[in-house]
């Protein structure tokens, strides 16, 4: 599951990733970071059946936290199948099928946005 | 051994034509051989579909009561060349539209198409003959006399492969491109594109019929900047025939609007060098990925790839895996070349023979300038300091030669830049030390040879009103200001 992660000025001090993964033993993946001085955000992949207890330590710290969804979502009227969000995935979440057409494997979206603002039919949206 | 247009049309007629896509003859061709291949097929059909910016449509709307001769015509706030006759105009595809954002040409000729009614915006020059001074209206395909797709260049044989060096973002006709070398994008459809299946343009050539967003086209001459192997074609067709799921306006992000044209154009094996040359292989059609990182006409060739290393996803660019992005759409092309196959094979749609060939060679020129402004001609002396150098002696520099930009030097390269305003700011918080530290260490410079539109550029990205102009080895040759170059506007 995909978490983002948000951290005011006083629990950014905190090494909050280190004492989730201490306390609950879980795997936490950073995807995505971006800290500055007074505030942070994060997503972060953390296995399913952990996602409970790693919550449960992170907001003890005053982190809050917002479970993303399917990711980005694409309108198949729209697609014409030309690829050219394929190269700008971080996450190689788009790829040809053996027909192909772009096919799209939301559940390793990251949420960045990215192919949203390449896409030349507007054929993608991300809702969260 | 050859085989006549008119014997392959009496086949298609009786209904025992042997057409095959693009994609089955190579295999047929690497069974067989050309020999083989030429006696088994009859037809290839190729197909292409992607965004082709030159293209367009005429239209002629009738006559209004009272008559008006158009002087300015808008179609849904897109404007359509109207210096031909009263009531006859071209829309271009890459048209912007003037109230609304990403919506253009392209928009209105797939609404048009796909059966819905635009509004006609058109103004004229009272005459005896056409009194009306104006008139606003809605129109649909069908209320028009004619609607003729004409598209100046299309088809491309194959196309330059992107890449992006710079440290930014680039948002360009060829999609967006990631920096430091971030990702590869290229267009045309290879092995299965026309043109690259009748290299010699033996069948493809005026008059040859093709199949043109679901209508019957025609082919009318070579397309604009026809350069083989970089061959295009200028093509027409009947738009109240074509099928809007054989077009698609699009948007490039940063860059504008275009149409994605479907093109299908079906080549008759008249005998083996014609099977032998549909058996091209990706692998043999070789095109360069150049740098989109240098904002010039002739940008740096990075590397040689074939259509094969671009369709395969990854290309490696100095030693790095670098993904692949394709901007024509290869699910589209397949698609076409499978409708126009099976037009072929229902008796739907004969052959023609080219009434004239097409020229196999031709080169493109750039444009004829006047000048090119470069940065060496606007630059002034820079007066330059080192990062020893105290503050107040900056600001005394400052007011002395009536300068804002000091570029500071150490060992006679640059290595920052001290202005007016970080003297101020300095003053402001007390803080009258060195150079050193209060200087700006990551310069933004400009070269000698550059375009003043590129150093003009950088300023507006980067909010900085000047340039030190180095060379390649950084060392310092002038200063060029925003003032420098508002000066030539002014002349």
């Amino acid at each position: 599951m995909l978490l983002r992660l948000r951290f005011d000025a006083k629990t950014i001090r905190k090494p909050v990733i280190s004492i989730a993964t201490l306390e609950t033993n879980a795997l936490i993946n950073i995807l995505r970071a971006n800290v500055d001085a007074r505030r942070g955000e994060m997503i972060v992949e953390v296995e399913d059946e952990k996602v409970r207890e790693v919550e449960e330590v992170l907001k003890r710290y005053g982190v809050e936290i917002e479970e993303l969804g399917e990711g980005v979502v694409k309108d198949e009227g729209k697609c014409i199948h030309c690829g050219l969000c394929i190269s700008v995935c971080p996450v190689e979440a788009f790829k040809f099928d053996e027909n192909f057409r772009v096919v799209l494997d939301a559940k390793r979206c990251i949420h960045c946005g990215f192919c949203v603002r390449v896409c030349v039919t507007k054929a993608l949206t991300l809702y969260t | 051994m050859k085989r006549s247009i008119e014997e392959i049309n009496e086949k298609i007629k009786r209904g025992d034509v042997c057409v095959v896509t693009a994609e089955e003859m190579k295999e047929i061709v690497e069974e067989l051989g050309p020999k083989g291949a030429f006696k088994e097929v009859d037809v290839v059909t190729t197909g292409t579909f992607g965004a082709m910016c030159s293209s367009g449509a005429f239209f002629n709307f009738g006559h209004s009561d009272p008559p008006i001769k158009m002087r300015r015509v808008w179609l849904n706030d897109v404007e359509a060349y109207t210096g031909i006759a009263a009531v006859d105009a071209y829309l271009g595809a890459t048209q912007l539209s003037e109230s609304r954002d990403d919506y253009g040409g392209a928009h209105v000729i797939e609404e048009l198409v796909s059966g819905k009614e635009v509004e006609l915006k058109a103004v004229g020059y009272p005459t005896d003959c056409y009194p009306r001074k104006s008139i606003v209206t809605e129109i649909s395909l069908e209320d028009l006399n004619q609607a003729v797709m004409v598209n100046p260049r299309n088809a491309y044989q194959r196309y330059k492969a992107a890449t992006n060096s710079s440290d930014r973002i680039l948002r360009t006709y060829m999609g967006t491109l990631l920096p430091n070398f971030g990702n590869v994008t290229f267009a045309g459809c290879g092995e299965i594109s026309p043109l690259n299946n009748d290299p010699e343009y033996r069948t493809i050539g005026i008059g040859t019929r093709i199949f043109l967003c679901g209508a019957k086209g025609y082919v009318i001459g070579e397309g604009t900047q026809h350069s083989p192997p970089f061959g295009t074609l200028m093509v027409k067709g009947d738009l109240k025939e074509m099928k809007a799921e054989y077009m698609k306006a699009i948007v490039m992000p940063g860059y504008g609007v275009s149409l994605c044209v479907g093109i299908g154009v079906p080549i008759p094996i008249l005998d083996e060098e014609m099977a032998r040359f549909t058996g091209v292989r990706d692998e043999e059609i070789f095109t360069e990925i150049i740098d989109f990182g240098v904002p010039r006409r002739d940008k740096p060739v990075v590397k040689r790839v074939s259509y094969a290393e671009l369709k395969s996803g990854r290309v490696e660019i100095n030693g790095e895996e670098v993904r692949v992005s394709p901007l024509s759409s290869y699910y589209m092309a397949r698609k076409i070349m499978e409708d126009l196959k099976k037009l072929i094979e229902n008796g739907e749609f004969l052959l023609t023979s080219p009434v004239e060939r097409i020229p196999t060679k031709s080169t493109l020129k750039p444009m004829r300038q006047r000048e090119i402004k470069v940065v060496r001609s606007v630059m002034t002396k820079a007066i330059t300091v080192t990062p020893e150098t105290s503050v107040e002696e900056v600001a005394r520099i400052i007011i002395q030669r009536n300068v804002n930009h000091l570029p500071v030097v150490e060992d006679g390269r640059l290595v920052g830049i001290v202005t007016s305003w970080d003297v101020a700011k300095a003053v402001a918080m007390g803080k009258l030390g060195k150079v050193k530290d209060i200087m700006t260490r990551n310069v933004i410079t400009a070269s000698p040879d550059e375009p003043i539109d590129i150093a003009a550029r950088k300023m507006e990205r980067y909010n900085i009103s000047a340039l030190p102009v180095v060379d390649s080895k950084r060392r310092v040759l002038g200063l060029v200001t925003s003032e420098d170059l508002s000066k030539l506007l002014a002349r």
